[in-house]
């Protein structure tokens, strides 16, 4: 009954000794000669100024938030769809219909929020 | 408009302000311009109807042994015609009035003309190098300029083989 | 942990070495490192109908992912300041090409205020190539002379065979 999970055993099994032979090759055989100049943080040969971590933009964290919620949304309507023609057999479509329905509308009402908030867009004007 | 024709309208203008007008046989006529009156001849022949100088499509600093020049070429689009105006300065310090605030392709024009001439700019809103590296020593493109032996350790000169050649043979 | 330059100068060993070295020889990424005319036939040499792919060499915007810096172009001093930081910044081993005659030797320029005379005089050079542009065929032929080159190192074999691993 286990032997369905050999083949994934195997490639994990093969996955570790690939990156490990590949790490330990480069350990025993590449050179290594850390220099201070060579440690500087890369700027097209431009001498670094300040630091090489900054503050991030908010509005990509807001990207990612909205896109994560959406997201989650689209995976709950994937069951739905493949089961959706059983239903419709059973003749309950239209139940099955409002109720995905009514989920996507709450949402809907979040997406509407952040849109009028001016969220979605990359550059915000700036009022005069 | 003939650029000669250009340079009488000036005249009439400006009369003070004209020092000298070169036309007899000249394929190229300029007009040598005083210094304090030029921003003022500048803004006329932008905003003069049928001069309309909207383009200054270049303009360079010269060094002569006695002086140092600053040239400006003049063009129009809407009447394709182009004028010539010049302003002769002293060596020692040159300085002009800025025509950043007339036409604003001379920002970088005159960073140029300082970072290789030594010509200062009243009033330019940032006049620092602009080709040279910022920690320059001197204008290049003047007569009486010294190349540096070495700038940051890098010599600025490279022995020729063929000198050593010729050394070995004797 | 390292095995470089430890190991006895038995057949194995160097026949690992020259493994080594035709991997590396095969794969020269290079640094798009053009600064004046130089560059138009440094884009042609890789371009396709004198192809330095084939040779294994890719070209690469970054200075951490090149192992060789094909200097095309004058080098003023103003430039001659960030050259030595990118050569700093590539990863061992690397290599440098300096291509046309500006590069090698100030060229035509040599006599100018701003010009540095050669790339030789901030980093270390493997090939010059000569030429005012040199065609891509002799860019090409550069390339090939530098892979010669590096077979004929040794990095695992103990002594001074082994390539100088030069810091600052």
């Amino acid at each position: 009954m286990y032997l369905q999970f050999g083949v994934p055993l195997a490639l994990t099994i093969f996955g570790i000794i690939f990156v490990a032979a590949m790490l330990g090759l480069q350990k025993l055989l590449a050179p290594s000669n850390p220099y201070q100049r060579k440690l500087t943080p890369y700027e097209c040969g431009e001498p670094p100024t300040g630091r090489a971590w900054i503050n991030f933009n908010v509005r990509f964290y807001l990207i990612a938030l909205i896109f994560v919620v959406f997201e989650v949304e689209v995976a709950f309507v994937y069951p739905i769809a493949t089961v959706y023609l059983d239903w419709v057999r059973r003749g309950r479509a239209l139940y099955a219909l409002s109720e995905i329905l009514i989920f996507l509308l709450i949402l809907f009402v979040g997406l509407v929020y952040v849109w009028v908030k001016h969220d979605l867009e990359w550059v915000k004007k700036v009022p005069d | 408009m003939e650029a000669v024709r250009i340079y009488d309208r000036l005249k009439e203008k400006f009369g003070a302000g004209i020092l000298e007008v070169k036309s007899e046989k000249a394929l190229d006529p300029y007009c040598v311009v005083d210094p304090n009156a030029l921003v003022d001849i500048a803004r006329f022949l932008r905003d003069d109807g049928e001069l309309a100088m909207d383009c200054l499509s270049n303009e360079s600093g010269v060094d002569y042994k006695d002086r140092v020049e600053v040239v400006y070429h003049l063009f129009s689009y809407r009447h394709r015609h182009s004028a010539v105006l010049k302003v002769k300065l002293p060596r020692e310090n040159p300085a002009v009035k800025t025509l950043e605030g007339v036409w604003k392709s001379a920002n970088w024009m005159e960073r140029e003309i300082f970072d290789l001439v030594g010509v200062n700019f009243e009033g330019h809103s940032a006049l620092r190098r602009l080709l040279m590296p910022e920690d320059w020593v001197g204008h290049p493109l003047r007569k009486d300029f010294v190349e540096p032996l070495e700038y940051h350790g890098i010599a600025t000169v490279r022995e020729s083989p063929i000198i050593r050649l010729d050394a070995k043979k004797k | 942990m390292s095995l470089l330059n430890t190991l006895p100068d038995y057949v194995l060993t160097t026949k690992t070495d020259e493994l080594l070295n035709w991997m590396r020889k095969s794969s020269v990424w290079y640094m798009l490192f053009g600064l004046a005319c130089c560059a138009i036939e440094l884009m042609h040499t890789g371009g396709p109908r004198a192809d330095i792919d084939r040779f294994g060499a890719s070209p690469r915007a970054s200075a951490r992912q090149s192992d060789l810096m094909i200097v095309a172009g004058t080098l003023t001093l103003k430039m001659a300041l960030r050259t030595r930081l990118l050569y700093d910044q590539m990863p061992d081993p690397r290599y440098v090409i300096s291509m046309g005659s500006c590069a090698s030797c100030g060229g035509l320029f040599q006599l100018a205020y701003s010009v540095c005379d050669g790339v030789d005089k901030i980093v270390p050079v493997d090939v010059y190539v000569p030429g005012c542009p040199p065609r891509p065929e002799a860019l090409t032929e550069g390339l090939l002379k530098l892979q010669e080159k590096i077979m004929t190192e040794r990095w695992l074999v103990k002594g001074n065979g082994g390539q100088q691993v030069t810091a600052a």
